[in-house]
């Protein structure tokens, strides 16, 4: 395949998501958010891209794709761990139990993800589930009532799964 | 449903859906018994004790409830009609079984007007939403009334938004239905950002098409024949039962073009939200829809007049759409019954943090914190004392126990430096830092910021910093001085109400809890043994073996001994980052 083959593949499903939802302003965080589930992140090209097939101007596009925290201009590893830390699981003790996936995962400083790309952890403001305070989601599944013990033990659960692999 | 003898209601809140309510359910259908009809629910509110399984009529309620026990409650309950005892709810205090929700304190005291259906339908099935009298306020609001006679009767029942600022409801509606222009809008706010707050989720997840339907009655009164939903992308089982009552309402003909043969159309969209708390604010939430940045704008103009796309628009917030339906069929007298004068009505509640009784719950307005946190919520959990509420989130205020007995109403509230806001009420007790806590709330509202106006920019960054060099150990008193200067400046001149609010945490905690800021300026201390920064690591000489490793790995030298003894830490050198309890195989050092 040609690099210009290439470069249209990769924009084949970006033109489809587009032609889906309009080429109005108003479709943009949808479509930025589409794109964020195919591949993600948002590269830096699909965003210039996007602004070129919308219309718009770079700028405003990398405007809205910084402003939201849903978006991610980096690429995220295959497990994204969130730990709540709004105000019930922070007075709750959610705070160990970031600070204990972290050091799990060997994450320091200013890193977020593990460099096989496995996992990204971050905290979130509130998931709305304070009920089971102190609360993490990865991906799509909601943990309750988390001690840094347990998240520990479910991470593992996760390494140990994806190393059987 | 009428085949059906009984109902298990399965709870699928948030907190229940995360305690395998989903596995639980699946365990129930697989036994198939004759007439028994098994269903999850939206949320019941006493996530504290979830699962919790629902048998109807009985009004039966089963707690803690696993999958291992979904056997037993079949054979017993559902065929030989027992009750299982162990799976009652008890009083952690007294012990005493209360196998009926109805008595169950907890549920006791509550008044549900906005929740009346939450963990009592399906919500993913429209029949059984007609089936409790849904939908029959759209129907007398299109058939029955004037679109004036609707907006004159939510004026009357006085209801008041439910978002926070408590804007009467039926105001906004008028200033729309007067503005000029053919196309109006009406739009949800379902951006609920407030961490510790999660009623209009489970509102949306329990039972959407209440919702829905206090919306279209929003549009018919305006004269709008399009809305929007727009929902925090957190929520994604929010989203899907909003568009599958979307998809169910427009099948039935209750949205769409002619309702119900008349000549209202009307179409709603639902639009996720990116992660941006701002966004709760409504102009910002208009430009988020727009597809821009979710910054907020001056009013006026105001969105009634100029909103979404420029056009006369309201926002209303879900539980004030999902109250709308029961003003509109049992009228507004009926309505203002319930509550106080000023605020008429029910308000539901996020109660959660160190409470016995984390859930969600909806009361008559005017009933006192001191119900909320010792009647419904159990007291504090482990017997430890209670030091305070937090009330409305980020834009709220703590409430020390003095004004236990206060009303929760918008007014007095407001009075106290406090706000409704939406409704998150977080039960602080004595082992909780109030400092760290208005700390926690600058960091959240900092980093939310949007940083169009300059008094929120800038002014909750300088707070953040001081709040930091306070629980660090770092201020003086003319630091405390400061922050209080700059917190009236950010509170009086910010651009829209996240910057307006985000002051209260800490203007309440200075005004009741000025002795521990104190504490940390001047003693050096932190009153409730929570900041770090006033602790020092202690070396248990009763788990040391004394091998020495710790006095190798501290980077500051700042641990000395001999071999085979305790070491000792110099914490004057110490630099408190932690390497020698990482390093210690025996746990014999620790922050005291």
């Amino acid at each position: 395949m040609t690099p210009v083959e290439l470069a249209q593949r990769k924009f084949e499903r970006v033109n489809e998501i587009i032609a889906e939802h309009g080429r109005e302003q108003s479709a943009l965080i949808p479509i930025l958010q589409e794109v964020q589930a195919e591949y993600r992140y948002l590269p830096e090209e699909i965003l210039t891209y996007i602004a070129t097939a919308m219309g718009l101007s770079v700028a405003t596009v990398f405007g809205v794709a910084t402003f939201y925290a849903q978006f991610s201009l980096e690429p995220k590893g295959k497990y994204v761990v969130r730990v709540c830390d709004g105000t019930a699981c922070h007075v709750r003790h959610s705070m160990p139990v970031y600070q204990a996936i972290r050091s799990r995962l060997g994450l320091k400083d200013g890193r977020f993800t593990t460099p096989d790309m496995m996992f990204t952890v971050e905290t979130v403001a509130c998931l709305g589930a304070c009920g089971v305070a102190p609360a993490m989601i990865i991906n799509e599944k909601v943990y309750g009532k988390m001690t840094p013990e347990a998240a520990c033990t479910i991470i593992d659960t996760l390494l140990y799964r994806d190393g059987d692999n | 449903m009428a085949a059906q003898k009984k109902r298990v209601l399965v709870c699928a809140g948030p907190g229940c859906l995360a305690n395998g309510a989903e596995k639980i359910l699946d365990a129930f259908r697989s036994h198939s018994i004759e007439a028994v009809g098994a269903t999850r629910t939206g949320c019941h509110g006493f996530c504290e004790v979830g699962p919790v399984v629902r048998i109807e009529p009985d009004n039966l309620v089963y707690v803690h409830v696993k999958t291992e026990d979904v056997a037993q409650i079949v054979e017993e309950t559902l065929r030989k009609g027992r009750v299982v005892e162990r799976l009652v709810y008890r009083d952690p205090n007294t012990g005493r079984a209360y196998p009926k929700e109805s008595d169950i304190p907890f549920y006791a005291s509550q008044t549900k007007v906005a929740l009346a259906n939450c963990g009592a339908i399906n919500p993913d099935d429209i029949g059984e939403y007609i089936a409790r009298d849904g939908y029959q306020a759209l129907a007398r609001a299109v058939l029955d009334l004037s679109p004036d006679e609707t907006i004159e009767e939510v004026l009357e029942s006085g209801l008041r938004g439910r978002g926070g600022g408590g804007f009467p409801a039926g105001r906004k509606w008028m200033f729309a239905r007067q503005a000029k222009g053919d196309q109006k809008y009406v739009v949800c706010n379902a951006d609920e950002g407030d961490p510790g707050a999660f009623m209009d989720r489970c509102i949306m997840e329990g039972d959407p098409h209440s919702v829905l339907e206090g919306l279209a009655i929003a549009a018919r009164a305006v004269g709008a024949d399009r809305g929007y939903i727009y929902v925090r992308a957190e929520y994604p089982l929010a989203v899907a039962r909003m568009k599958n009552a979307v998809k169910q309402a427009k099948e039935c003909g209750l949205l769409g073009a002619d309702i119900l043969g008349s000549d209202f159309s009307f179409d709603v969209i639902i639009k996720e939200g990116a992660g941006a708390f701002v966004c709760g604010e409504e102009t910002a939430l208009l430009a988020s829809i727009e597809g821009k940045r979710g910054m907020p704008r001056p009013r006026p103009p105001f969105p009634a007049n100029e909103g979404l796309f420029g056009k006369p628009t309201i926002i209303n917030n879900v539980e004030t759409l999902a109250t709308v339906p029961a003003i509109v069929r049992r009228g507004p007298a009926w309505f203002r019954a319930i509550g106080t004068e000023s605020s008429p009505g029910t308000k539901t509640f996020a109660v959660t943090g160190q409470v016995a009784n984390t859930g969600l719950i909806e009361i008559p307005m005017g009933a006192t914190l001191r119900d909320v946190v010792f009647k419904i919520g159990g007291g504090v959990i482990g017997g430890k004392k209670f030091k305070a509420a937090q009330i409305g989130g980020p834009s709220g205020g703590c409430l020390p126990e003095q004004l236990l007995d206060t009303p929760l109403d918008y007014d007095s509230l407001k009075k106290a430096g406090a706000m409704v806001g939406s409704g998150g009420l977080v039960v602080l007790d004595e082992g909780t830092c109030m400092v760290e806590v208005a700390r926690f709330f600058m960091h959240f509202t900092q980093r939310e910021s949007c940083g169009k106006c300059v008094p929120c920019r800038e002014g909750t960054k300088r707070m953040l910093q001081i709040m930091e060099k306070i629980v660090g150990g770092q201020a003086t008193l003319e630091d405390l001085d400061a922050l209080e200067q700059i917190a009236w400046v950010v509170k009086e001149s910010s651009l829209c109400a996240l910057g307006k609010t985000a002051p209260n945490p800490v203007l309440t905690t200075l005004q009741y809890f000025r002795d521990e800021y104190l504490a940390h300026i001047v003693d050096k201390k932190c009153p409730a043994g929570v900041c770090s920064a006033f602790k020092a690591y202690v070396i248990h000489s009763e788990l040391c073996k004394g091998c020495g490793k710790c006095r190798r790995v501290c980077p500051a030298g700042a641990i000395t001994g001999e071999p085979k003894h305790p070491p000792v830490i110099d914490t004057s050198k110490c630099v408190k980052c932690g390497a020698c309890v990482d390093a210690c195989a025996f746990g014999a050092i620790s922050l005291g």
